[in-house]
């Protein structure tokens, strides 16, 4: 709705019109459930999180540390050769202030989003996460952040087993 | 212009991979088939096609995720979601434009990624008409197959012939999931399960990738390949609607061969072709199909099964991979896989199932239930 415009002709319809089934509808609920084998790769990437270390796949042609790990090199198309670790630190590439959750309902505290590139990975390698412990006036690009890693009985074996990034202090590793 | 397959990769096909990613899965096919064509993916291949539906894959808009595996990073990549032989006459038009030299073609199957496959199978079907009925999506293949037999006045011994010769078939194609010994009392004392058909005439699932090189005549003259050329393909859709079909016959497969027969300019096909891979997902497919493409008179596909017309020595032996009963369903990678069986034994490189002095070779294949949509095929090497 506008200023000019507070009503649109027609009847308007309320959810529990919808609910209450006085509108002709089709509901299915598809059955759709699925189970992806991680492969070589991600299931390792995925059990060294639950241990809280990060680690990526060198290829010995390009030189480059892939992360995440995948057992090709897409730039040279051949196997990747080495398991190596990575640092838990990085550098904030971009970043989002998210004030809509996934329902487009508006946040209270708006959500720090963005991608941070890992030290110890082949530049602009690194992975999508929150941000937390600074405010969205606080959060820059270039910012160097740190995991912080949920105890270890938490762990899943998923990239949540990072809480969030929170800034790194000057000087500190 | 003329176009050729230069390069076959494949993977075993298999119950289940849980040691494979469906991209790692790509990554084998894709690097078997760029050693078989000698051709380096990032600097020799102008096109990538990959063939995929987003609920088999389990997630949205599958074709971002195509690229790195199949050499394509940063490259010309688009998928079509359909059947691998869709995506191989995607690749034939794209070089026949003469804006690309050399493309890619990809199908694969991680089936056992998915834990409710009837129900992704029923969530093809209209939501209105049929959905509400909450029947098992493979009623459509049983609704069909006593159609088939009845209209063609074919008997269901014939279907145990085609299950029994695909299985055996299965166990000499080192590739296959589920090649086995089984013989047509076997298939008849089988489990029943949308009559007329049985527990063993519908194909069980398996992951398996397949992936193929194509080049116009120039670039394969250039990379010193020894091409089996596509000499014609394609592909119709019959009516959506379960009340509207024609449900005897494959009208598909019918006017795709059509189109086919008619770029490869083969006008009798019973003559002029000597082996096909037909689409045998469900037992009864492969004959209504062989009777759709021009193989045999209405009604005598079953016959000629029955009297083993189809088997590896007979004078039209019909899928010597096994098929899909042999080799397992590979969803839409099914197409694909028979186009390049059809292309290994014309190469004469089909090894234990290769068959004698196979010149020209049909693949059809089908989109699955509840589609009646499906592609045809011709492959053939000589001038």
């Amino acid at each position: 709705m506008s200023e000019r415009i507070t009503k649109w002709p027609g009847v308007e319809l309320s959810a529990a019109d919808l609910s209450e089934g006085k509108v002709t509808q089709t509901r299915f609920r598809p059955n759709a459930k699925y189970a992806w084998s991680a492969g070589e790769a991600m299931s390792r990437f995925l059990a060294e999180l639950q241990d809280g270390r990060l680690i990526a796949r060198t290829c010995h042609s390009c030189k480059r540390t892939l992360f995440p790990p995948r057992m090709f090199c897409e730039e040279c198309f051949r196997p990747t050769d080495t398991w190596t670790y990575i640092q838990d630190t990085g550098t904030i590439e971009t970043f989002s202030v998210s004030y809509l959750d996934t329902d487009a309902k508006r946040i209270p505290d708006p959500i720090l989003v963005g991608v941070i590139s890992l030290d110890g990975a082949s530049p602009k390698m690194g992975m999508m996460h929150y941000f937390g412990e600074m405010t969205k006036e606080e959060i820059r690009i270039g910012m160097r952040v740190k995991a912080v890693w949920k105890p270890w009985e938490e762990r899943r074996g998923s990239v949540l087993d990072i809480k969030y990034f929170a800034p790194l202090p000057e000087g500190k590793k | 212009m003329r176009v050729g397959i230069i390069g076959i990769g494949m993977t075993a096909f298999r119950p289940s991979t849980p040691e494979y990613s469906w991209k790692e899965l790509m990554f084998e096919a894709a690097s078997r088939a760029y050693a078989d064509a000698d051709v380096d993916p990032r600097t020799q291949v102008d096109s990538f096609i990959t063939c995929a539906e987003d609920y088999y894959e389990g997630f949205g808009i599958f074709d971002e995720f195509t690229p790195d595996q199949l050499g394509g990073a940063l490259r010309r990549v688009c998928t079509v979601t359909g059947d691998g032989l869709q995506g191989l006459a995607n690749a034939f038009m794209q070089i026949q434009t003469g804006l690309i030299e050399v493309a890619v073609v990809e199908a694969h199957s991680k089936a056992s990624d998915l834990i409710t496959l009837e129900g992704i199978v029923e969530h093809a079907l209209d939501p209105i008409w049929n959905k509400p009925l909450g029947a098992h999506p493979f009623v459509v293949a049983g609704l069909e197959a006593d159609a088939f037999l009845r209209g063609t006045k074919t008997s269901p011994k014939a279907l145990a012939a085609v299950v029994a010769k695909n299985r055996r078939n299965g166990l000499r194609n080192p590739l296959a999931a589920y090649g086995a010994d089984v013989d047509p009392e076997h298939v008849l004392r089988s489990e029943e399960r949308f009559a007329p058909l049985r527990a063993l005439d519908i194909a069980n699932p398996a992951d398996g990738c397949v992936v193929l090189v194509l080049a116009s005549e120039a670039a394969a003259k250039r990379l010193h390949a020894n091409p089996v050329w596509v000499r014609g393909i394609g592909w119709a859709t019959d009516s959506p609607g379960l009340e509207t079909r024609d449900w005897v016959q494959a009208t598909y497969a019918e006017l795709a061969a059509r189109m086919a027969y008619r770029l490869a300019k083969v006008r009798r096909p019973t003559s002029e072709i000597h082996f096909a891979e037909v689409d045998d997902r469900f037992s009864y497919k492969e004959l209504q199909h062989l009777e759709a493409i021009g193989l045999a008179k209405r009604g005598e596909a079953g016959r000629k099964a029955s009297k083993g017309e189809h088997d590896l020595a007979g004078p039209l032996p019909v899928n010597a991979s096994g098929g899909s009963l042999g080799c397992g369903n590979v969803f839409e990678a099914t197409g694909l896989h028979r186009a390049a069986e059809v292309a290994l034994q014309l190469r004469g490189d089909a090894g234990t199932h290769q068959l004698d002095g196979v010149r020209v070779g049909v693949a059809q294949s089908w989109r699955f239930v509840p589609s009646s949509t499906g592609a045809v095929a011709v492959l053939g090497v000589g001038r």
